[in-house]
């Protein structure tokens, strides 16, 4: 069990200090997670820290390939609602 | 990522007047006399000194803890920067080095700051770090810091004893559901916060941290990104309450939203304020507030005089070679501090806002123009025109001017194979300045004048390797005699609102 980090990551270091298990690293192109390390903080957080601070929706993923932030849920605007939103923003 | 804070107190330089209370006038008369002299001095704060002194930001800061709509975190924070911009990273360590080079070579070199590229304080260990070791090595230099707010109260100890002289919050509301609208979340106690709840707790722990500063004795300028149809008619209310709790300076800064940010705003096609609605909410919030009105809205690494950017020549490898004797450096700023305020003797301290706080002087008319510069250092008008390959873009009025937008040329090419033909090379670069009135370069060939001028753009060859900010104003200058400029003022937007 461990998540993952995708090329989506911008490296913007916010997750690692967060990480009980000390699992994640700089690296290149992208940060990583040592799966081996990764216990997706079970016992330690309600939610996996990592997930829970990276500003990038897709950048952690699941064993199952699944975004923890998957699109729309870091907006706030859930896509199907996206043209919506767009027609509202854009009468400001 | 809790800093720890040890619960020990420490005494900090102001004397006992700085939270207010002694009544009368703006927040900047109000005072303590030894704040008001350190604040005379710092490019940022006071008009006249930002032509004397020189600052430099240090980028330490990577990781942020909430997220803002007109921010893309694959950049610098735009709570304090243009967005779009990319920082160079540094260990605290090398940014001590680098201050301790760029102290050694602009003796002008008055402040540090650190804004980024995220929240300071989401990398309190980071930030504090680097703070310790300027303070070590270049202990005459101020210190300043910049947050959104969110870990600030547990902050403000260990930024006392750091002995920071002033901190930005970035506060631009303060109703939660106008911070939904701005603040999709904030990590908070170890869990994703979205929505108004989480705008809610920003806000109280803004305004709780702005409390604990001003208790203290910090002084604490706040900023507000001007959001049209979002917290524009709220923006007069922030300013009272900020002012009330006595922040002594407020910073009105346009929000900047293009697509290709890719920030949310950029994105929605949220649009940016008109220069007359910012002027026109300066000019209100002016009546009960001190409004700062010269930002540039500088990057994460900006290092020189406030309007110009010398980071290029600090790079991480040329500071590696350079030898640095930090006492004779440190001789270097004392006798250039003593040479500069010998020229300012006779000038009164002008605050920034001073000149234009009365609200009941009319303000003169201006006249914006937008125009674009082929630089290769941003520094200097140096760039034939078909070299270019980005174009800088300011907004210039009487009053000075104000960076927009970096355009690199890639941005306006329809697919590679289109910009390749002959008849096409032009046309990007046409696209990237269609709305500007002028583009000032070293040298440019006839065929691509002719088709400028055409589209309405002046070609400017004349200002050839002259610094940018005196070549705006010749260029501003020239447009104001060819009557070529558009009335830009308060009053106008008042009745077309
Ligand atoms: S899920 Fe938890 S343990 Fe795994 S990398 Fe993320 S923060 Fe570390
Ligand atoms: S928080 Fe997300 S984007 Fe930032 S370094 Fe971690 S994985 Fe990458
Ligand atoms: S605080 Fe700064 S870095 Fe963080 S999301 Fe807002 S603008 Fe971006």
């Amino acid at each position: 069990m461990a998540l993952k980090i995708t090329s989506g990551c911008v490296n913007c270091w916010a997750c690692e200090p967060l990480c009980p298990s000390a699992a994640i690293e700089p690296a290149s192109p992208h940060f990583r997670i040592d799966p081996a390390a990764c216990s997706e903080c079970a016992g330690e957080y309600a939610d996996p820290q990592c997930a829970s601070i990276c500003p990038i929706e897709g950048a952690i993923v699941d064993a199952s390939g699944a975004a923890l932030n998957p699109p729309g849920s870091l907006t706030g605007i859930p896509p199907r609602l996206l043209e919506q939103t767009r027609a509202r923003i854009q009468a400001r | 990522m809790e800093s720890k804070q040890a619960g020990h107190d420490r005494k900090t330089p102001t004397s006992g007047c700085a939270a207010g209370g002694c009544g009368g006038g703006s927040a900047l008369d109000r005072l303590p006399a030894a704040t008001r002299e350190r604040v005379r001095n710092h490019p940022c704060f006071s008009e006249d000194a930002h032509q004397h002194y020189a600052r430099m930001h240090v980028a330490v800061a990577p990781a942020c803890n909430i997220q803002c709509h007109y921010c893309n975190r694959k950049y610098d924070c735009a709570n304090e920067s243009r967005p779009g911009v990319v920082s160079e990273l540094l260990e605290p360590q090398q940014a001590a080095d680098k201050v301790a080079a760029v102290a050694a070579h602009i003796p002008q070199l008055s402040v540090v700051g650190i804004a980024g590229p995220g929240d300071p304080l989401a990398n309190p260990e980071r930030t504090f770090a680097t703070f310790r070791l300027i303070a070590e090595r270049t202990p005459d230099l101020r210190l300043c810091v910049s947050t959104n707010g969110l870990a600030l109260p547990e902050a403000v100890d260990t930024l006392c004893r750091y002995n920071i002289e002033h901190v930005t919050i970035t506060i631009n509301c303060l109703d939660p559901d106008i911070g939904a609208e701005i603040y999709p979340w904030v990590f908070w106690n170890n869990r994703r916060v979205r929505g108004r709840k989480g705008a809610e707790i920003l806000i109280e722990q803004q305004q709780l941290g702005l409390e604990r500063l001003v208790e203290r004795g910090m002084l604490v300028k706040v900023n507000s990104v001007l959001i049209p149809g979002v917290n524009d008619q709220h923006l007069t209310e922030v300013s009272r309450a900020v002012k009330a709790k006595g922040a002594f300076l407020h910073n009105l800064m346009p929000l900047i939203a293009e697509p290709e940010h890719g920030t949310f705003y950029g994105l929605m096609g949220q649009r940016a304020p008109r220069a007359s609605e910012l002027r026109a909410l300066q000019t209100e919030c002016a009546g009960d507030m001190a409004i700062m009105r010269h930002c540039k809205q500088c990057r994460a690494d900006a290092v020189g005089m406030l309007g110009e950017d010398r980071s290029a020549e600090f790079t991480l490898e040329r500071i590696a070679t350079l030898e640095i004797d930090d006492a004779a450096a440190l001789a270097r700023r004392t006798a250039a501090r003593e040479a500069i305020e010998q020229r300012r003797r006779g000038v009164a301290p002008a605050l920034v806002p001073l000149s234009t706080l009365s609200a009941s002087r009319p303000r003169p008319a201006t006249h914006a123009a937008r125009i674009a510069v082929a630089s290769s250092d941003g520094r200097l008008v140096d760039q034939h025109f078909g070299h270019a390959e980005r174009f800088l873009v300011y907004e210039v009025d009487e009053q000075g001017e104000r960076l927009l937008d970096e355009r690199p040329l890639a941005r306006y090419c329809n697919g590679a194979e289109h910009c390749d033909e002959d008849d096409d090379a032009l046309a990007p670069a046409l696209a990237a300045l269609a709305d500007c009135a002028m583009v000032l370069c070293s040298r440019i060939g006839l065929a691509p004048w002719e088709r400028l001028e055409t589209a309405g753009i002046r070609p400017n060859g004349e200002l050839a390797m002259l610094p940018i900010e005196q070549a705006l104003r010749a260029a501003h200058r020239e447009l104001a005699e060819r009557g070529a400029l558009s009335i830009d003022e308060p009053q106008r937007a008042t009745l077309s609102a």
